[in-house]
């Protein structure tokens, strides 16, 4: 780590201290601070000019007391000794009209991360704005130039940030580590008699350098534009649905959701009570893998100080574990699962079939590759969503499709699901392959 | 209500320039650092807000948050690009440092003077008071309380009650090469309550809320009544919930109720009315002003000048004063919304809808209170017209694809209408349609226009901005229900 790093976490963990001291002076029996700095820069191009140009420059300090079970919160932008004074005093006085909270508090001392791995997660990048703006008209070019029919774009954009992140409680525990971010995206719109269609393809890593070839996602953006020209409609029915790689994450995250500390004690989730049940089909395992180098869910500890770890949240099917910090936790008299702040690398076992596979497994049916809308109800696990895609028949994709919804109830989904894909996209936090669902309510004509 | 504007743009100047020792006199000479380059157009944006929110779970108010945040933002207009830089501190030498990254967008050129300042003359919507310390912290988290009490008191079938109450005062000042000097000082509340309820190992959920640009008394007149109806609403709906069937899959007649359905217009209309995606010629929409995009029946309006409206605002965050824009008459697209960019680059002129979320964020044209103008017909008529179809009269939230003009939005609480009476309760479905075509379809339109309670929240491109949406009762021929029952 460079010597500039090390300085600016010195400097941001001296705030940090710094607060838990002005709330100990306060009275407050218990604090803990979460301080960061980030900057970057975002450029976009479109038809071929600069269109934007952006330098970010973020810094925040939040701060919460505890005076006894009663609970305060505070945050500001600003790291002057007067704006940090008046933070902790304005989270002093909210705790002192919070009631008390029995479940209220720090978590517990010895779930503390002890060792801070390096997770390999900061990589800045010495990007200048010409650089990037040269690699963002590579990348555009490369779409405007696929096709005669992509007939205009919203451009392409390269943006790079990096950032230092400090977590410190009155237990003691005070960590940091430094995180970079950097992507490349395009859309472009593509048009025929029928209308226009617009898509987009994107490329993210820790590393610019494992970005994706500006000229590839350029391609890849027009070669998927191009597919959705001439998009219909279908006739209501009730049909297989293969969830492409992209989009099936959003359903291992609904399943996230439900199994949530919060929304378990709150009693309002479609998985309340499901743990050590069977929620998936034998075959299906989902892993949870803080510690994955590089990974962009990757953190050697969560919000709260707690230590991640490796687990499995599904394994044959059955439910192993919920997602908790250390409030739902002790509301819930289970201990925390390290997830103050979120899941960390969720990852759905894959299986043997590539998408090209799945579509043969399912025959005749939808792909689904865009969702449209939140039509989705954690507490019932009903769902209904807006969605594009492609009729397939026999294992082929013969016609694009689109204003259509897909709809059915997330309990039977899981329960109904057919395979999972090879075809893992490592993008987001959940990494998932495409997934096969048996049959789902598909509105349309 | 009425503070001279001149006192205003004052009051403001002297919360946000002087404590850091600035004087306009700086701004000018930093503005005209950037118009050293190639440049048409470079605005400078101070903000300072305050912003706090209390929860209550479980019968108890378990957390408060109070955060502060201020900062500066440069922007550098060349033509199409924009070159854009922002301090979280407000002080000379980073506003210098901001002004030489925003103008990199552009070569050195000639150096173009400056307009000489003219002070705005913005609307008076609503009074420039922060409302965080309109109301006492120990009454903040009693008026949550009531609201949990008034919930579990109406059924002994509701389970969970959680609620919370949030405040924000924004402050803004703008200072531009065109010349603009204008400020504005925003209050902004909001109230919210949702509750679980069960029978049977049943659960459903049903949430109420409202908001303003007041201050917290809103909600504490008349006893608390706007709270208890929050409160009551909340348990209705969960209750319907309880009864719902499987809704219905296909094409059929669908009858929007009146108020927070209008966000059909906000997701199937209004964004690909917006001025930069029409000027890219991206939105389906794209060149077709003078078209014929609906049936006579409907004018649809953009307005920013409504008393108290959460999607108001005295000047829009390019220190232009909004306005009640036309969008649709009796069908026919009559403009779109701009900020200044768009506008100068289409050869029209700004509509004040130029929004951003903060300093940090890049204006562009958004949506401020968007609503259809009422028709003939009573609610009551329009229902008693539909032989078979649906009654949708609460949603969620709704999203929209600009370029192939598809919208999505998904209901919270419908109902089944069979010979034009409604009958029972189906399960939220979510409707999709096509911008270009829904308003088409529109073939009756109710005398009851209700704007919403004042909680929409529009989110583009990351930034996310509030918002007010509204609409008469409205009889769409035709639109897609996406239920599971074939």
């Amino acid at each position: 780590m460079s010597h500039a790093t090390e300085k600016e976490q010195a400097a941001l963990a001296a705030v940090a201290e710094q607060v838990l001291q002005l709330a100990k002076a306060q009275g407050a029996s218990a604090a803990e601070a979460a301080v960061s700095e980030e900057s970057g820069l975002s450029v976009n191009v479109r038809l071929g000019e600069v269109e934007t140009i952006e330098f970010n420059k973020d810094k925040g300090l939040g701060i919460t007391v505890y005076f006894g079970q009663r609970k305060g919160t505070a945050s500001s932008a600003d790291f002057s000794s007067a704006a940090l004074e008046d933070a902790v005093r304005a989270a002093c006085s909210i705790a002192t009209f919070t009631a008390e909270d029995p479940y209220a508090g720090l978590a517990d001392a010895e779930r503390m991360a002890t060792e801070i791995p390096d997770l390999d997660l900061y990589y800045p990048w010495d990007l200048t704005p010409e650089a990037a703006i040269a690699q963002a008209k590579v990348c555009e070019d490369a779409a405007r130039s696929y096709d005669a029919k992509i007939s205009n774009s919203e451009g392409a954009s390269l943006s790079s940030h990096a950032g230092t992140r400090v977590y410190a409680n009155s237990h003691g525990f005070i960590g940091s580590y430094s995180t970079s971010r950097h992507s490349i995206s395009c859309s472009v719109i593509a048009e025929d008699e029928k209308g226009m269609q617009r898509d987009y393809w994107y490329s993210v890593a820790r590393d610019g350098k494992d970005l994706e070839a500006a000229v590839e996602v350029g391609k890849k953006t027009a070669a998927r534009t191009l597919q959705r020209l001439g998009g219909r409609r279908i006739d209501t029915c009730k049909v297989p649905v293969l969830f492409a790689a992209d989009v099936a994450g959003s359903l291992v995250s609904h399943m996230i959701t439900a199994i949530r500390g919060g929304n378990l004690y709150r009693e309002s989730s479609f998985l309340l009570n499901k743990l050590g049940e069977q929620i998936f089909p034998e075959f299906v395992h989902i892993h949870e893998r803080p510690h994955m180098k590089k990974e962009l869910g990757s953190a050697p500890y969560d919000s709260e100080g707690v230590a991640t770890y490796a687990r499995d949240l599904v394994r044959d099917g059955v439910l192993q574990g919920y997602v908790l910090d250390s409030y739902s936790a002790r509301k819930l008299k289970m201990e925390s699962t390290g997830n103050a702040g979120g899941v960390h690398n969720v990852l759905i076992e894959p299986g043997e079939l590539d998408q090209q596979g799945l579509l043969r497994e399912m025959g005749t049916g939808l792909l689904v590759t865009e969702l449209l809308g939140m039509g989705v109800n954690t507490v019932t696990g009903d769902y209904s969503r807006g969605a594009a895609g492609f009729w397939v028949e026999n294992g082929v994709i013969a016609y694009p499709v689109d204003e259509i919804t897909i709809a059915s109830n997330l309990s039977d989904m899981f329960m109904q699901l057919q395979a999972v894909g090879s075809d893992v996209d490592y993008r987001s936090n959940i990494k998932c392959g495409s997934l096969l669902i048996d049959a789902m309510t598909v509105a349309g004509t | 209500m009425n503070l001279p504007i001149e006192a205003s743009i004052d009051s403001v100047q002297s919360a946000l320039l002087a404590p850091n020792g600035l004087e306009m006199d700086d701004l000018e000479r930093v503005l005209a650092s950037i118009m050293q380059h190639d440049v048409d157009y470079a605005d400078l944006y101070f903000q300072a807000s305050r912003f706090e929110s209390w929860a209550l779970e479980d019968g108890i108010v378990t957390d408060g948050v109070h955060s502060v945040e201020q900062g500066v933002g440069a922007r550098a207009v060349s033509g199409e690009k924009s070159g854009f830089a922002y301090s979280d501190e407000i002080a000379l030498p980073a506003l210098q440092a901001a002004a030489v990254a925003a103008r990199a967008i552009a070569r050195q050129g000639q150096d173009k003077r400056i307009k000489a300042w003219a002070r705005t003359e913005g609307h008076a919507l609503y009074l420039p008071a922060d409302p965080l310390g309109s109301l006492g912290d120990r009454a903040k988290v009693e008026l949550l309380e009531l609201l949990d009490r008034e919930a579990r008191k109406l059924d002994p079938r509701v389970k969970q009650v959680n609620a919370s109450l949030a405040g924000g005062y924004d402050i803004v000042l703008l200072a531009a090469t065109d010349g603009t000097h204008a400020a504005d000082v925003r209050p902004l509340v909001r109230l919210n309550v949702s509750v679980i309820v069960e029978q049977d190992g049943r659960r459903e959920q049903g949430s109420s809320g409202g908001g303003s640009r007041r201050d917290y008394q809103y909600f504490m007149d008349n006893d608390a009544l706007l709270a208890r109806d929050y409160a009551k609403e909340a348990v209705r709906q969960a209750l319907v919930n309880l009864e719902a069937q499987a809704a219905p899959a296909g094409t059929m007649s669908v009858v929007l109720g009146s108020g927070w359905p209008g966000v059909l217009l906000h997701e199937a209309i209004g964004h690909g009315l917006e001025g930069d995606f029409n000027r890219k010629g991206t939105s389906a929409f794209s060149g077709r002003v003078g078209e014929r995009v609906g049936s006579e029946l409907c004018t649809v309006v953009d307005d920013g000048t409504l008393e108290h409206r959460r999607g108001s605002l005295n000047i829009d965050d390019e220190g232009v004063p909004t306005e009640n824009t036309v969008l649709i008459e009796k069908g026919v697209l009559k403009g779109y919304m701009q900020d200044k960019l768009n506008a100068r680059l289409m050869g029209v002129a700004s509509t004040g809808n130029g929004r951003r979320e903060s300093y940090a964020h890049l204006p562009m044209p958004r949506m401020t209170n968007t609503y259809m103008l009422p028709g003939q017909h009573a609610p009551e008529e329009i229902i008693a017209s539909v032989k078979n179809g649906l009654y949708a009269v609460n949603f969620g939230g709704g999203q929209v694809d600009i370029t192939s003009g598809k919208f999505v939005f998904s209901a919270s609480e419908a109902y089944m209408i069979e010979d034009g009476k409604v009958t029972y309760p189906v399960k939220g479905a979510t409707l999709i349609g096509n911008g270009p075509d829904v308003l088409q379809r529109v073939s009756m339109v109710g005398n009851d226009l209700a704007l919403d309670a004042g909680v929409g929240t529009c989110g583009k491109e990351g930034q996310s901005v509030p918002v007010g949406v509204g609409q008469p009762t409205l009889l769409v021929d035709g639109l897609t229900v996406g239920g599971t029952n074939v």
